[in-house]
């Protein structure tokens, strides 16, 4: 899933100034799931800005939705008939929705509650880790299913760094190499030979480097 | 309720803590349970939620606190601790805000039979005198 993060109250304060009516929108994708911008942290963030603003003498309206998702033409369609009652919308998906939001809306101001952290997992109740980077060529046929894209601090292709010391980055103790790890899980599989394979130079375009991407199924167009 | 010397306190309480530090709901007052100080029992301390604490300072209270028991007295297992992170978190968010994160708190009381409910109440009670009325007050 796509993993988010509150902003700091104080950037998202300054965000509203002077607003007076804001839509607060939630998603409820991955970042309801992620516990950073569903029904439930919709109502909090709400909370926070109306006590703020209550502190300043300068009230201010929040109006509570959540969509079941905000990367879906036909659940921000909905929002037509409202969006121009608003100051603002701010967005608690994702950046996908904040972007389609401001897409479909073109007069209406949208801002962003989360930042957009990475694509990962949940570890386990509160801890969340990156596992894919989206890069539009997936190696992890050659790599015993884990990224060195996403995992490797230095993205490397081809092995380990000098860095990798008793099967750790040398950015942190904490973080795993990703390279020791596939080789010993490699190992395990009895593939290890899939190491000494010769690959093409990777393909970067699809990662960003040959612009924003797009995919088109003809077969499931209407 | 503006006076600075009734200060308006919203307790969230856990049912087993409450009712065995009280030993008597009904005659709270009597045995020196500030009058101030409102009441919500709860089954757990863990079933209080973010929003409900930050209604209450919304809605006027000038401070918050929780009681529940002991973490490893907890009927529920886990329900003091999950309740002194959410207080916790609120505690930070009115960081952010400049306001005084002494205004909520988290109490851990005994749920032997004993005074410590309404010693906590006593407490919270002179802690929000001193640091007077909700800013949200008045505005």
């Amino acid at each position: 899933m796509i993993v988010g993060e509150r902003k700091p109250i104080q950037e998202i304060v300054g965000m509203l100034k002077g607003m007076k009516k804001v839509l607060i929108l939630g998603c409820g994708g991955c970042v309801s799931v992620c516990s950073a911008g569903g029904e439930k942290e919709v109502e909090i963030l709400a909370s926070i800005l109306r006590i703020d603003r209550k502190k300043g003498g300068e009230p201010i309206e929040t109006i509570e939705k959540t969509l079941p998702r905000q990367c879906d033409t036909e659940y921000l369609e909905g929002l037509k008939d409202e969006a121009g009652n608003y100051d603002a919308i701010l967005s608690m998906a994702c950046g996908v929705g904040v972007n389609y939001l401001a897409d479909m809306y073109p007069t209406t101001l949208v801002f962003p509650a989360l930042n957009t952290s990475f694509m990962g997992v949940s570890e386990e109740q509160g801890v969340w880790s990156e596992r894919c980077a989206g890069c539009g060529d997936c190696v992890l046929d050659r790599t015993g299913g884990l990224c060195p894209i996403a995992r490797c601090s230095k993205r490397l292709l081809n092995g380990p760094c000098g860095g990798s010391q008793n099967g750790k980055c040398e950015i942190s103790p904490n973080v795993a190499c990703v390279w020791q790890l596939i080789y010993d899980r490699l190992k395990g599989l009895n593939q290890l030979e899939k190491l000494k394979e010769i690959f093409p130079v990777k393909d970067w375009s699809t990662s960003l480097h040959g612009g924003p991407r797009k995919i088109v199924r003809e077969d499931l167009k209407l | 309720m503006n006076d600075v010397n009734q200060p308006d306190i919203v307790a969230f309480c856990c049912h087993y803590t409450a009712y065995a530090c009280s030993q008597d709901l009904q005659n709270l007052l009597r045995l020196g349970f500030p009058k101030n100080v409102r009441l919500e029992i709860l089954p757990c301390s863990g079933r209080i939620s973010i929003p409900r604490l930050l209604k209450a300072f919304e809605q006027g209270a000038d401070g918050i606190y929780v009681a529940g028991c002991w973490e490893d007295t907890c009927h529920n297992i886990r329900g003091s601790k999950i309740a002194k992170k959410r207080v916790d978190y609120v505690k930070n968010i009115f960081a952010q805000l400049n306001i005084e994160p002494e205004r909520i708190e988290m109490y851990m009381i005994s749920r032997e039979p004993n005074r410590g409910f309404i010693e906590v109440a006593k407490e919270m009670t002179e802690r929000i005198k001193k640091l007077g009325p909700s800013p949200l007050k008045g505005k």
